[in-house]
């Protein structure tokens, strides 16, 4: 560090100049850390902590997103700037990986939070379930759908489920069956278009070839993987393999053509379902093959 | 129309509060104050002047009161006389006894009553539960995934149950039923208020829960329209926002202490049993798993907002502690 005796000299803070950076910078950690142990910092009714997960939790993983797996996004125009919308994405990894992949492509490069619908375990264990809340994500039931989304938040669903995220090295980029099409209700009842979106990448990270099923069960898990490194090599089996990653948003599908009541309609809730499974499909295909190969 | 109301539980503060700002009303003739035990004088802390009230020592399990009821012309019965937690004299079974009972008798009055109109009682955000499975937000007509099974909630689940079984009986009267989240504020003594009065407090680790809180004042003022106006139904009353565990530990000042379950459902029972802080299993489970309802409808109904936020509630009940201690 070098600084030159101008910079060096003290400055009384009100001559101080708006763009001294390092000053502001420290000033700003200070007000932060201020904030943080007085608790005066707002969540809101979910326990989304905006401010933890933007300066701490998503800092923590942005190493991982631009030099790691060197996430590259595509179509970012298809996400509302500013009202509701569901995004109905692949979910692959063996670990969920690619849902904090997806929250910093979106918060950092769309500049919108993205409130997730997660499964019933994460809600269950202590720690994640309410690092979880923190980061803006909620159960994914019908009253929590409806509610973000009437809201005009924007929610994201991987409606595979554990079927996607847990399914062999073998079936990569098969999308797996989406469940009851809740997530569609939900957007029709709001009036929200669904984004279909296809990540390509996390398939990768962690190759599962196996499955422990036996200790997944006593262990209360649905699934607990065998991949080339895990469990052989202990915790540095977890390190996740540097894929290469692409993030492509489609062209939204709306619901506001339809009535409200419309998500009462068993038929046309799995007709619109099928639709966007199709969507998230074709884009998932083109998409891979447009990254090449896995690593480079 | 002048209007007799009748105020149960009057001897604890918010009831006190209730019944003070009715007696202060002009379009209110007479207000009778019941409870079990006579209120907390003046002179000593704690008590409210309840102006004009007239106080008469009921026990609410027996039937005496619709003698008060009849004797009085009663037309408005304001019931705040639900216990949340066993004092350490009586015990669980008669704080059930106190609350179901209790109701029971004070409806079976109302249902005879020829006079009485309007009915509000007071509930409890509590009978939603706390569990992982829940929505995040509770408004009135959610089903919780678990239905309470033990304490305050279980009565009060109960207590519920026999006033909707009364507003189906007398359909020509109006019935309010206010699910209250955790009072707060200066004058509010509970075993959550007792909770954050401690310098260190005991957590769950992994576990960050989300708080509702009401502010003393504007409870009195819902209680206050829901008795002086016909709002049938079943509302829920919170303070805007939610605050989180660790941030009302911090806004205290307080240590967090962050156990394991195990231990801090065994710290929670010597604490209880040394009758230090009353914890009940369901404060264990709130402390772990938190509470937020809507409120939405009564807002529209009442087209009224609370003052206080949740987070200001908890503000002002710090500082009135500040105030105690120095």
């Amino acid at each position: 560090m070098s600084a030159s005796p101008e910079e060096r000299r003290v400055i009384p803070i009100t001559e101080a100049p708006s763009y001294s950076a390092p000053e502001d910078s420290l000033a700003t950690l200070l007000a932060f850390l201020r904030r943080r142990i007085a608790g005066e910092y707002e969540v809101d009714e979910f326990g989304y902590d905006a401010e933890l997960t933007d300066k701490v939790l998503l800092e923590l993983i942005r190493p991982l997103y631009r030099h790691w797996f060197r996430v590259e996004t595509l179509a970012l125009g298809n996400i509302p700037s500013d009202s509701g919308a569901l995004i109905v994405a692949n979910h692959s990894g063996t670990l969920p990986v690619d849902a904090l992949m997806m929250q910093v492509a979106v918060h950092d490069e769309a500049g919108r939070a993205l409130r997730l619908l997660g499964a019933d375990l994460v809600y269950k264990l202590p720690v994640l379930g309410h690092l979880s809340r923190k980061t803006g994500h909620t159960l994914a039931c019908r009253d929590d759908a409806d509610r973000l989304l009437r809201k005009g938040e924007l929610v994201g669903v991987f409606p595979e489920g554990f079927k996607g995220v847990g399914k062999p090295f073998s079936e990569r980029y098969r999308l797996q069956r989406f469940g009851r099409g809740g997530f569609v209700a939900s957007a029709i009842r709001a009036g929200v278009p669904i984004v279909p979106t296809a990540i390509v990448g996390a398939e990768e990270i962690y190759p599962k070839i196996g499955d422990l099923r036996h200790l997944a069960r006593v262990l209360g898990l649905p699934y607990l993987p065998i991949t080339p490194f895990f469990p052989w090599l202990g915790p540095l089996g977890l390190v996740p393999l540097p894929s290469k990653w692409m993030i492509e948003f489609g062209e939204p599908i709306r619901t506001d053509s339809y009535d409200a009541s419309a998500a009462d309609d068993p038929m046309l809730v799995f007709e619109l379902t099928d639709h966007v499974r199709e969507s998230v499909q074709q884009l998932l295909t083109s998409l891979r093959l447009r990254r090449g190969h896995a690593f480079f | 129309m002048t209007h007799t109301v009748l105020v149960t539980g009057v001897s604890r503060h918010i009831g006190a509060r209730v019944a003070s700002v009715l007696a202060a009303d002009p379009g209110i003739s007479r207000v009778i104050g019941v409870d079990t035990v006579p209120p907390p004088s003046l002179t000593r802390e704690g008590g409210i002047s309840l102006g004009r009230t007239e106080f008469v020592r009921v026990d609410l399990r027996s039937p005496d009161i619709a003698q008060v009821i009849a004797a009085a012309d009663i037309d408005i019965v304001v019931h705040m006389s639900l216990v949340s937690a066993p004092s350490r004299s009586a015990g669980r079974a008669s704080m059930k006894e106190h609350n179901v009972i209790g109701t029971m008798q004070l409806l079976g009055a109302c249902q005879r009553s020829a006079t009485v109109r309007r009915v509000v009682v007071r509930s409890t955000t509590a009978i939603y539960g706390s569990s992982p499975m829940d929505p995040a937000v509770f408004t009135e007509d959610v089903e919780p995934h678990d239905s309470p099974s033990h304490g305050y909630a279980k009565d009060a689940a109960e207590v519920e149950g026999y006033v909707r079984g009364f507003a189906r009986r007398r359909p020509d009267l109006t019935v309010s039923m206010l699910r209250f989240a955790n009072f707060m504020g200066p004058g509010v003594d509970s075993p959550l208020t007792r909770y954050f009065s401690q310098p260190v407090l005991p957590t769950v680790f992994g576990f960050d829960p989300r708080l509702q809180y009401v502010h003393e004042d504007d409870a009195v003022e819902v209680l206050r329209r829901m008795a002086l106006e016909d709002h049938p139904g079943t509302y829920n009353v919170a303070g805007d926002g939610v605050l989180l565990l660790s941030q009302c530990a911090r806004r205290a000042g307080a240590l967090a202490l962050p156990l394991f379950s195990p231990a801090f459902r065994l710290l929670g029972e010597a604490a209880r049993s040394a009758g230090l802080v009353d914890f009940s299993p369901e404060q264990l489970r709130l402390l772990c798993h938190g509470r937020a309802v809507d409120c939405s409808k009564l807002f529209a109904e009442l087209g009224w907002k609370p003052k206080f936020t949740t987070a200001a509630a908890f503000d002002d009940f710090l500082r009135s502690r500040k105030g105690v201690r120095t």
